[in-house]
């Protein structure tokens, strides 16, 4: 009997991998700024050997990868070659520096030159802390930073990923990805939905493995597994294929094993990812952002820009639903004519509609180009206030709304509060949506751009669930809808649970619609609203999580 | 030493690849390279150096090499300063 240790995360999608580990290496430290206790010699040798490793380093790879990388990454090299660079570096270590010390502080006022000339350049200058780096990891006796790069498929084991790594993420090669730290809202999350790549996230036993291990990534259940048995193996791929079959054969609009409607629709929030919800069946829009359009903008585009952009993204969805939201600015997407600066905690500052109210015109130019856009297209279009925390500030905007020409308007519930009077809100709507990736920030009072605290982000939990269970009965005895727009409508057993609960749309991510309808196909009404009995019920969200999955074996 | 004045050609000016192109083109004469825009000198074998110009399309800029085969290395960079990159 093979005795085979559990590693418990969170699993992203439904896939399952085999294969060897590769660790990503933890992050070069910055030198600290010590007095050499080595000869200027000593150290000037030291520098100028790692300088040169960096450069061969970074050729080899460029001559590996080929193409633009290629030019790139010689580029790199010839920052790494620099003589002016090296002298420096030398003048530093003569002045008393250790070389590890020299060189980062060398390329820190270059690179600090470079972003002062803006432009290309300015965009550039990060490449030269990656040149730094490296030379510091080759000096410190260091893994080389960055994705490691393999030419067999590999399980990449990181602490999590900075949206840099994921960029230099060769796909084809990763078969899975496990982090110890990061939550299902991380940086690696969204990725893992977006290409559709099996991921266990946030699993802390994962810190033991070491390259070469064997493992099988299940995020269905959320293990990971060292040395795993071929049975286990076999059964895992055979799950997969399974699911995958039934993947494939369901299509059309989302409903349940008993025929009840549960349209499944798409977060966009460009004319882009707009023309790929469209081609992966997604039966309208369930949130559109439109932050993404001004970001950057010293000042609010005109109504006819905001218009012209609305129709292009309305024409995707002739005959269909978009819903969208009006500007959220504020927290982690200031926007310079929107939001205050200086706030010490802009997460509960004045930030979606309540900036929105203070700088009113700003909303009625946009409800209004909402409004013109939509006349002149066939979308059924819905507009929706987020950070909405009372009774009162749902009924202003609906009024607001109805008065510019947009007849259906609703709000976001994403602020406790609008949850818990959830009875008194609803009435003051035309619909309702759930964004549970704040919801969720709020109840825990957990930043959800902070990996420490990414443990109590999870919409699984019963105190997140008691209050989407709340919205559900307040939207049910309304006759008002009650849609769910967060990360978690994306989760294909969690999707079960919030139609359990009330939820009469669900939108995500186009990628995750496929695997969501075939998850819905599987059960009837009743069969969920058990299951989501079960869920709430329970302690905890891994106890919610157990519970379901149980019941449904 | 032999040296020339001249004005870049390069649509976006000497930044980025062109830049690379030219350090490149430096390094492999194996010769000493200087390059002056307005006050400032600098090692044109140093790609930061010479990205730190801030050389911009129609800028004059003065190319001096000092070695055995000055003059021909000197045409090659003119030649090349006098190209359009970005074309």
């Amino acid at each position: 009997m093979v005795t085979t240790e559990l590693i418990r995360g969170v699993g992203i999608g439904r896939g399952t991998a085999v294969g060897p580990v590769l660790r990503m290496p933890d992050p070069v430290p910055d030198p600290a700024d010590a007095r050499r206790e080595r000869s200027a010699e000593d150290e000037q040798a030291r520098a100028t050997e790692a300088l040169a490793a960096t450069s061969a380093q970074l050729r080899a790879r460029g001559e590996a990868a080929g193409g633009t990388a290629a030019e790139v990454l010689d580029a790199l090299a010839m920052m790494a070659d620099d003589p002016a660079l090296a002298a420096d570096v030398t003048h530093r270590i003569a002045d008393g520096s250790t070389a590890e010390y020299a060189i980062h502080a060398a390329m820190a006022s270059f690179r600090d030159m470079l972003a002062g000339m803006g432009g290309y350049l300015g965009e550039r200058a990060g490449d030269l802390d990656d040149v730094a780096r490296r030379a510091i990891a080759y000096l410190m006796g260091l893994s080389e930073p960055g994705v490691p790069r393999s030419d067999t498929p590999f399980i990449l084991v990181a602490r999590d990923l900075a949206p840099a790594d994921t960029a230099t993420l060769d796909l084809d090669s990763v078969l899975a990805l496990v982090t110890t730290d990061g939550g299902p809202t991380s940086h690696t999350a969204i990725l893992a939905r977006e290409k559709g790549i099996t991921a266990v996230v946030g699993a802390t036993g994962a810190a033991e493995l070491v390259d070469g291990d064997q493992v099988l990534v299940d995020a269905e259940n959320g293990t990971v597994e060292r040395d795993p048995d071929q049975e286990r193996v076999d059964l895992a791929l055979q799950r997969t294929a399974a699911l995958s079959a039934i993947r494939a054969a369901s299509t059309g609009p989302g409903r349940l094993a008993d025929g009840h409607a549960v349209p499944l629709l798409a977060n966009i929030g460009s004319i882009d990812s707009a023309r790929e919800a469209a081609a992966r069946g997604a039966e309208g829009v369930g949130l559109f952002r439109t932050e993404v359009l001004f970001l950057g903008a010293e000042k609010a585009p005109s109504v006819d820009d905001q218009a012209d952009t609305y129709r292009a993204v309305f024409a995707e969805f002739p005959d269909q639903k978009v819903v969208v939201r009006v500007l959220d600015a504020g927290a982690d997407k200031p926007l310079a004519f929107l939001t205050d600066q200086g706030e010490e905690n802009p997460a509960l500052g004045r930030r979606g509609l309540r900036a929105l109210q203070a700088h009113e015109q700003v909303l009625r130019d946009q409800l209004t180009a909402l409004a013109k856009a939509a006349a002149a297209s066939d979308a059924h279009v819905q507009v929706m206030a987020p950070m909405v925390s009372t009774p009162e500030e749902a009924e202003y905007f609906r009024a607001l709304a109805h008065e510019l020409g947009v007849p259906t308007a609703g709000v976001m519930v994403e602020v406790p509060s609008a949850a818990i009077l959830a009875d008194h809100l609803v009435p003051h709507a035309d619909f309702v949506s759930i964004g549970t990736n704040d919801l969720t920030q709020y109840v825990f009072a957990a930043d959800r751009l902070l990996g420490t605290v990414a443990h109590l982000q999870d919409p699984w939990h019963p105190a997140v669930l008691r209050l989407i269970e709340a919205v559900g009965r307040a939207g049910a005895a309304n006759g008002v809808p009650v849609g769910i727009c967060g990360e978690a409508a994306a989760d294909p057993s969690l999707a079960i649970v919030l139609v359990g609960l009330g939820a009469t749309t669900l939108s995500m991510s186009s990628t995750s619609i496929a695997d969501v309808r075939a998850e819905l196909s599987q059960v009837t009404l009743d069969d969920a609203r058990r299951l989501a009995a079960l869920a709430v019920s329970a302690p905890s969200a891994e106890a919610a999580r157990h519970a379901v999955a149980d019941a449904r074996t | 030493m032999a040296e020339r004045t001249l004005a870049v050609a390069s649509a976006n000016g000497l930044h980025a690849r062109p830049a690379a192109l030219f350090v490149k083109t430096v390094t492999d004469s194996g010769q000493q390279v200087q390059l002056t825009k307005g006050e400032r000198s600098v090692n044109a074998a140093s790609i930061l150096g010479v990205v730190s110009l801030g050389i911009e399309h129609g800028d004059e800029v003065t190319v001096a090499v000092d070695g055995d085969n000055a003059d021909a290395t000197l045409d090659a960079l003119v030649t090349f300063l006098s190209t359009d990159h970005d074309a």
